[in-house]
């Protein structure tokens, strides 16, 4: 079973640097993170050998969330080949967050 | 066939589905598009829930515990989103994002509500960029900074106070001179020396640039004075807009009868217009927008649900 990665100031960059890859910036704290968690667990196996599925927790990495101007979670950001391409902010449904990766795909 | 649709996972739907399935229908499915919980879970505390007594527990907390209870009898929860709700015949088609339909006998309708926008300049542009409605979620973002609040009710008060714990200064902009929160809640926040208050003012322009927020523009209502605040962080409450998308039909008219300002018209069993359809929680007309009102509603309706089923049979 394909499960998300977490990511970290070591691996971000090496892991967004191809294909196309979502990033839930989120936190222990955060009541909406909190919702879409198992979502993001369903996305990644969705997505499993199409496209990456992360999360940063902004409270142990905050040198990423402060790189990516992170300042309302949850935030969902999506990079292609490296590159932001776009970004969601709140809790949404299954279906949105798919639409917006296979819009990059 | 399901038994009962119940639409929407806060304390209403939670409690209608601990009521439905302990009351002994074996067919119950909540439709949550994730973990259920509500907005509560945004809440930073919770004091006016009887039974749960504890001021260091947030609503997250609170909720925690309504998982495991309410899912305990057999509740199944559907993690899809319901666009729409059909009556077609003696029984309810849902139809789920991705066009999936669902057949059910009865459902229970409680999508309750979302945290209404202020309309001021530029709130759109920086809504989650500097914008917030979630001071438990964001509040970290301005770690001993400034910050600015608006609002005068219980939840704006409320997380005020949570935010004048973490950020460097909590400016209250509230457009009257006196506050409609709790006097408890008014009394703990006016002792805090590092909240503001600032009245009969309301927010004119969100400013910043592709960073996101970097300040704010605050008319006072009675001189038309503006004021500029550099404050990167712009706490909204302002109250509720119910979400009811969900009761209307393919030509946008609402399936069951509606109050003026849209929220579903009940009677003290929550019993709609429709047969077999209830509504319980934020939604329904003359809601006090309570969790303990909530579930409160939430079990009316299961028990109507199940003599509905019954007397159908």
């Amino acid at each position: 079973m394909a499960k998300y990665i977490d990511l970290t100031n070591e691996n971000f960059d090496a892991t967004i640097a191809e294909g196309v890859t979502m990033v839930d910036f989120w936190a222990p704290w955060c009541g909406p993170c909190r919702m879409i968690a198992p979502v993001v667990e369903e996305l990644a196996e969705d997505f499993d050998g199409k496209a990456t599925i992360c999360k940063v927790n902004t409270d142990e990495e905050q040198e990423i969330a402060v790189k990516y101007g992170i300042r309302s979670i949850p935030a969902i950001l999506f990079f292609k080949d490296g590159e932001m391409v776009d970004q969601m902010v709140g809790a949404a449904s299954k279906d949105a967050f798919a639409e917006k990766i296979n819009a990059q795909l | 066939m399901l038994d009962c649709a119940i639409i929407g996972g806060g304390p209403a739907g939670l409690t209608a589905g601990l009521y439905a399935t302990r009351g002994g229908l074996k067919n119950v499915a909540l439709f949550e598009m994730g973990v259920p919980g509500g907005q509560i879970t945004k809440s930073s505390e919770i004091e006016n829930y009887p039974g749960f007594f504890d001021s260091t527990k947030t609503g997250l907390d609170f909720m925690d515990t309504w998982q495991k209870q309410c899912f305990n009898f057999g509740l199944k929860h559907e993690m899809k989103k319901v666009e729409t709700i059909d009556k077609t015949g003696e029984h309810f088609t849902l139809t789920l994002e991705g066009g999936e339909t669902v057949e059910a006998m009865t459902a229970i309708v409680a999508t309750g509500a979302v945290p209404r926008r202020a309309n001021f300049n530029g709130e759109d542009e920086f809504y989650g960029r500097g914008v917030s409605t979630c001071a438990t979620c964001d509040g970290f973002f301005y770690k001993d900074k400034p910050v600015t609040v608006l609002g005068g009710g219980d939840t704006a008060l409320e997380e005020a106070f949570y935010l004048s714990n973490i950020c460097s200064d909590v400016y209250v902009v509230h457009r009257r001179d006196e506050f409609r929160a709790a006097p408890p809640t008014i009394d703990r926040a006016t002792r805090k020396e590092n909240i503001h208050f600032i009245f009969d003012s309301v927010i004119e322009d969100a400013v910043g640039d592709k960073m996101g927020l970097s300040g704010v523009d605050i008319r006072n209502v009675k001189t038309d004075k503006i004021t500029h605040m550099d404050n990167t962080g712009l706490f909204v409450f302002v109250g509720q807009d119910v979400k009811n998308d969900v009761l209307k039909d393919a030509s946008d008219n609402f399936i069951c009868k509606m109050s003026e300002s849209a929220q579903v018209i009940v009677d003290l069993n929550m019993k709609t217009s429709v047969p077999g359809l209830f509504v319980a929680g934020d939604l329904r007309i003359e809601a006090p927008k309570q969790v303990v009102s909530a579930a409160g509603d939430g079990s009316i309706a299961a028990l109507q649900v199940i003599s509905y089923i019954q007397e159908q049979q």
